[in-house]
This record gives C-alpha cells, sequence and structure tokens, in this order.
C-alpha cells in the first residue's frame, strides 16, 4: 500500500498525517511553534544534541530496557510468545521520560528555564519534573482534580521532585482540561516557557517531536528480538491514550506490512453505556487541543466527556497519526472495559511478578484475548508503558467494594 | 459592499473610533441574548462578537470560559445561534460577526456554515485557532460568499506573519492586546502601541485591539493608536453578576455607554 510507505515521511511540511494533524492555534502561539519546528529540524541532525539525548537515556533513565518473554504467561494463554517490552523498567516508571528528557534538552536549547506540562495519570508529570530537576529548570504540572484523586502517589513524586501541581477545576477535571489549561498558560507565558506535551498529540510539530522521541521503544525491539528470535514479532500491542508509547514502538514497523499493529482504547463502562475513551474506534473527525484528528464529540461539536478507570487514558481526543493509521488501515484499534482491564492487572501481577499499569493493564487484557486464538509459533511484543504502583490504592479501594 | 466596509467607513468619515462589543450567544440563554443585544446596539456599539460556546475554548480567560458553559447548559447550539441571527435581522441592522472555535464549523459542515451565516446576516467570522495556514480553503469560500474573515495577530507574531496576515485579513485585524487568554486586566501591554503602528503599516484594513480591554481608561488608551477596541469579559462579567434582567440591561447600557464617551473623547 503507497500510503504506508509514504507514512515514514509523515508528517508533511504543513504538519499533516493526511488530513490530520496541523496547527489549529491561536496566533500567540504560532510562532513559537514554526521555531521549535526550526530548532527541532536543527537537532534532528546535530551529532552533539543526539549523543547528549543518547548518554541521558542510557546512563540516567536506564535505556535500553529489557524485552523479557513472558513464559509463564504465554504457557497460560496457550498460543503466540509473548514479548513485554518493558517501559515500566525505565527510571520513574514509564516510557513517558524517554519524550521529557529530549524535550527538557530542547528547552534548554531555546534557553527556556521554565517548562510545563499536563497530566493524566501523572506519570508524564512525574517525568516532566524529573526532567525538569535533573537539568535545573522550573516546572508547573497541570493535573485535573480528579486525577490528583486518583493519582495521591505521583502528586506526592512530582511535589518532591520541586515541581509545582496545580489542580484543574474546569470541565471533567481530568486529562482533557489539564491539557487545556497547560495550553492556556502556554498562551501567556509562551516567550519564556517551553510546553512539553505528554503524548503524540498537539499542533505540529509535538506529534511528530513526541513520536521521534519514543520511536526507540520500537527500535529497540526491533534489535531485541531479532537477537533472540532471529527474526520479528507478527504482532505488536500497546494501548492508547493519546498514544505515544503505541506510536514509538509501531513507527519503526509501519512499513513493515507483515506486522500486525493493534492498539487498545479504553472501553470503561463499555462501549454501549456511551462512557469510554475509544476515541478512534467510536470517535469521528474533529479538532482539539490543536490539531486534527478523531475526536469523541457530539452533532454540535461540542467534546464529550470520556471515561476510563485509568486516568492516562481518560481522554476524549488521540494522536493525529494513529488516527492517519487507522484511516488507512496500516493499524488496528480495539478496546477494553474498565473490568477487561483490572484482569489483565491481576493476570500480569500474578503470571509474571509485574505489577503493570492500569493504562498498560489494557494491552495485557486484549493480548489475553487474542493470544490463544495464535500460532504458538507466533510472536506478539506488548508495550509495557507503565508500572502500576500508582494504581494500586485505587485498586485496593475497588476490591473492597466487592470486585 | 458588506455592512462592516460599510460600518469602518461610516466611521471614518465621522473621524471616530470603532467600538465592538463581545458577549456569548446563549448567556444566560438565547432569549436573554436578544434582549442584551438590543442594549447593546441601542448603547452605541457599532459592531456585535457574538461568542459561540464551546466545550473547551482555549483562548479564553475564566469569565468567559464560565459564560461559554452556562450557555451549553441552556442548550445553546450553532444553529441556534444562527436562527438568532436571522431573527435580529428583522429589527437591527450593525454588522454582526461570529466568534467561534474551530470544531462547531466543522462539524457544522464548513461550506454549509459560510451558506447559513450569510442567509441569514452574518457579516464576519473569527476563528482563532484556525490560523490562516490552516484556513486556506475556508477563506476562499467565505470570500466567495461574502462572509468576511477575520484574523488574528498577536505580541508574538513576527514582522513576516504580520505582512502575510494584513494581507489575507477581512473586515479588520484584531489585534490580541496582551500574550495571555482573554479576561479583566488593569493596564495595557507594554509596547502595544509600537505593534499596532508597525500593523498599521502593513495593513490597508482597519486595525482593533482586543483582550484585557476592560474599562474606559484602558479603551481610550488603546484607541490613541488604534482604530477601535474590542470589550469582552468586563461585558460578560456584568452578564454574569446581573441575574434581574432590568438590572442588568441598565448596568450594561451604563457601561458600554462609558466605553463609548471614552473612546468619543478627543485625544
Amino acid at each position: 500500500m503507497d500510503d504506508n510507505t509514504k507514512s515514514m515521511e509523515l508528517p508533511d511540511a504543513q504538519g499533516h498525517f493526511g488530513p490530520f494533524g496541523g496547527k489549529y492555534v491561536i496566533e500567540t502561539l504560532m510562532p513559537a511553534l514554526d521555531s521549535l519546528e526550526r530548532l527541532y529540524e536543527e537537532v534532528h541532525n546535530d551529532p552533539k544534541f543526539q549523543s547528549d539525548l543518547k548518554y541521558y537515556l542510557k546512563e540516567y533513565v536506564g535505556r535500553p530496557t529489557p524485552l523479557f518473554f513472558a513464559e509463564r504467561l504465554t504457557k497460560h494463554l496457550g498460543g503466540a510468545k509473548i514479548y513485554l517490552k518493558r517501559e515500566d523498567l525505565n527510571h520513574t516508571g514509564a516510557h513517558k521520560i524517554n519524550n521529557t528528557i529530549g524535550s527538557a534538552l530542547l528547552a534548554l536549547r531555546m534557553g527556556k528555564k521554565r517548562v510545563i506540562a499536563e497530566t493524566g495519570a501523572g506519570q508524564h508529570g512525574v517525568a516532566t519534573a524529573t526532567a525538569a530537576a535533573l537539568f535545573g529548570l522550573k516546572c508547573d504540572v497541570f493535573m485535573g482534580e480528579e486525577d490528583i484523586k486518583r493519582q495521591a502517589l505521583n502528586v506526592f513524586r512530582m511535589k518532591l521532585l520541586g515541581a509545582k501541581v496545580i489542580a484543574v477545576t474546569a470541565g471533567t477535571r481530568t486529562l482533557k482540561d489539564a491539557t487545556s489549561e497547560a495550553i492556556r498558560e502556554w498562551i501567556t507565558s509562551v516567550e519564556t516557557t517551553h510546553y512539553i506535551i505528554g503524548s503524540v498529540v498537539g499542533p505540529h510539530p509535538y506529534p511528530m517531536i513526541v513520536r521521534n522521541f519514543q520511536r526507540v521503544i520500537g527500535d529497540e525491539v526491533s534489535e531485541q528480538i531479532m537477537e533472540i528470535e532471529k527474526r520479528l514479532p507478527n504482532l505488536c500491542v500497546a494501548c492508547v491514550g493519546g498514544g505515544s508509547n503505541a506510536m514509538g514502538l509501531f513507527y519503526p514497523f509501519v512499513q513493515n506490512e507483515k506486522i500486525r499493529l493493534v492498539g487498545v482504547e479504553a472501553a470503561g463502562f463499555g462501549i454501549e453505556t456511551g462512557k469510554h475513551g475509544a476515541t478512534l474506534s467510536h470517535g469521528s473527525t474533529g479538532v482539539l487541543h490543536g490539531m486534527m484528528s478523531y475526536l469523541l464529540h457530539d452533532d454540535d461539536g461540542q467534546v464529550q466527556e470520556a471515561h476510563s478507570i485509568s486516568a492516562g487514558l481518560d481522554y476524549p481526543g488521540v494522536g493525529c497519526e494513529h488516527s492517519y493509521l487507522k484511516l488507512t488501515g496500516r493499524a488496528e484499534y480495539e478496546s477494553i472495559t474498565d473490568e477487561e482491564a483490572l484482569e489483565g492487572f491481576k493476570l500480569l501481577s500474578h503470571k509474571e511478578g509485574i505489577i503493570p499499569a492500569l493504562e498498560t493493564a489494557h494491552a495485557i487484557a486484549h493480548v489475553a484475548k487474542i493470544a490463544p486464538k495464535m500460532n504458538k509459533k507466533e510472536i506478539i511484543v506488548v508495550c509495557l508503558s507503565g508500572r502500576g504502583d500508582k494504581d494500586v490504592n485505587q485498586i485496593a479501594d475497588r476490591m473492597e467494594m466487592g470486585l | 459592499m458588506n455592512r462592516i466596509t460599510n460600518c469602518f467607513k461610516k466611521i471614518k468619515n465621522e473621524k471616530r473610533k470603532a467600538l465592538v462589543v463581545f458577549i456569548t450567544a446563549g448567556d444566560p440563554d438565547l432569549e436573554e441574548t436578544k434582549s442584551i443585544l438590543d442594549i447593546i446596539d441601542d448603547s452605541g456599539a457599532d459592531i456585535i462578537e457574538l461568542g459561540v460556546p464551546f466545550s473547551d475554548p482555549l483562548a479564553d480567560g475564566p469569565i468567559i470560559q464560565a459564560a461559554s458553559l452556562r450557555s451549553l447548559k441552556s442548550g445553546t447550539t450553532l444553529k441556534k445561534i444562527i436562527s438568532l441571527v436571522q431573527e435580529i435581522r428583522k429589527t437591527r441592522d450593525l454588522p454582526i460577526v461570529l466568534m467561534t472555535s474551530f470544531n462547531p464549523v466543522f462539524v457544522y459542515g464548513e461550506q454549509q456554515f459560510v451558506e447559513d451565516a450569510v442567509f441569514v446576516g452574518v457579516d464576519g467570522v473569527i476563528i482563532p485557532d484556525l490560523p490562516p495556514e490552516e484556513a486556506a480553503e475556508f477563506s476562499v469560500y467565505a470570500e466567495k460568499k461574502g462572509l468576511d474573515v477575520i484574523h488574528l495577530l498577536a505580541p508574538t507574531s513576527p514582522d513576516e506573519r504580520i505582512r502575510m496576515i494584513a494581507k489575507k485579513g477581512r473586515g479588520f485585524i484584531y489585534y490580541i492586546s496582551l500574550t495571555g487568554t482573554t479576561g479583566v486586566r488593569v493596564q495595557l501591554a507594554e509596547g502595544l502601541g509600537d505593534k499596532v503602528a508597525s500593523i498599521k503599516q502593513s495593513s490597508d484594513i482597519p486595525v482593533l485591539i482586543g483582550f484585557g480591554i476592560s474599562n474606559p481608561d484602558l479603551a481610550r488608551e488603546a484607541t490613541k493608536f488604534s482604530d477601535g477596541v474590542i470589550v469582552g469579559s468586563a461585558v460578560v462579567k456584568l452578564i454574569e453578576s446581573n441575574s434581574d434582567p432590568i438590572q442588568r440591561n441598565k448596568k450594561l447600557a451604563e457601561f458600554i455607554s462609558s466605553i463609548k464617551q471614552a473612546i468619543s473623547d478627543p485625544c
């Protein structure tokens, strides 16, 4: 398929992935996006920047992360061989830091002394606060009040790291509103502040930059699986909220059409209830947070509330490149309910001694559904995007409620 | 010639400055909006800027965000606002400009929106999150149908963007007075005069200043170097804090007249 081979070269010069992407922001931000674009182009080919990035990823973040054969899980499910890409073993416990280290280095290059971020589950907030501490930057993190309740541990971590956590009380008080508030703050402080977006969302060049900082996941998988299995996987699976860990895993494989790519969204209480975060499966094209992408919105163009047990998937939008991969059929998108995710959470904990993040548990739950239907010689790589320590309190509460 | 161009021609002949008043349509509901619009027109506003509520208004501060929410709760939609304009046009002839986030327009259908808006008598549209880079097709169609696409410029806009946008702008240039969101401010941003002067050099159409113009003094100050002002949050705040319609309309009339007075004084 022609479109797919082209996909490696996307976005185009205007930041579009087919009909998606672009820069839908107020004039105040346009010059900052233009200069970020120019700067990124410069550092992308700058050996010094790349070697700095490599150094911090290796010595500070702990890369490369292992690609672990989940033997007991594989046996239990009785189908394809399952490999776990251990992004949970990164410093701070999730893939988010791949992007924040790179983005903080960009902020330093720009001479900006302050960074801001939005966060849902708190993982991106923690990763941004960590990078800010490492490089001596001031850091403010916007977080929905609802998520502050759900993710108390991460709030405390951010504070310990010296960041200020700003509670967002607008709208649904979750990731969508935290993102809106971070953008408003950026409109106000754009001349002195770099906005570190946590996913492959937002106006161009953000989706491209975040993808390129996250593609290290897929690049490592590619090398590791060749070394272990002497061949590439049949299937790559990752959870999708905004979609940065999925984009990072998928991107190096997009051109190789023999490899199936499956993103797993949140079905929340169930698609039929309307309370979910399955944007790609059940949304339609729209514009939110600076980009054209799939979106959960009503017939009048008002953005709808998403729902997921996991704060990180509780978002009515999705990365514009995922929208493109969905449109062209190159990737498939499935959804997993809160209940199923909890089963996935327990399954991985019991079978492999790894407590996954609730977001990641969606990907595990999907693997549990499809691995048994696959041939034993086939290989699945699932991105274990984050660890579940942050979710333990929330799950303990839920279990006591009779789950 | 359309109402906006005519309006500025008249203002120029009268050697005065333009007053644009913003309210969020449907705040507190569409019926009240009608009576508020009458008051605004009668108090001397030259142009009405009617805000279309959106669930996630990124360029707005807390005052207009709250108005958006009130409006959505009362059931306002873009379709109903277009019907409202049709209703208003029976009695009012001042230029009406819609200010909206792009998504409601995109979902409505861009061409359908342009056609319906023009049909009922909307004169222009401001879509803050649709910069010229993304507006090409929309602007061409709007121009063809006679709907002015009003572009924004900001303190951060470099010279080459000023030139590009001044060329593409129709109706008037909306200059965002400050690096920030909409809201009430106590003073004008530094360097405002120089920036507006440099925009006026590139622009054949009037340059108006909005964002933060919240009292007669600031309005007077801002019209020293611009062609007029846009007053929004201060008006919306009055609507918010006066639930009694009679009291509200009285205060609105006083406030708008006071701004009008301030910008009519010879500087």
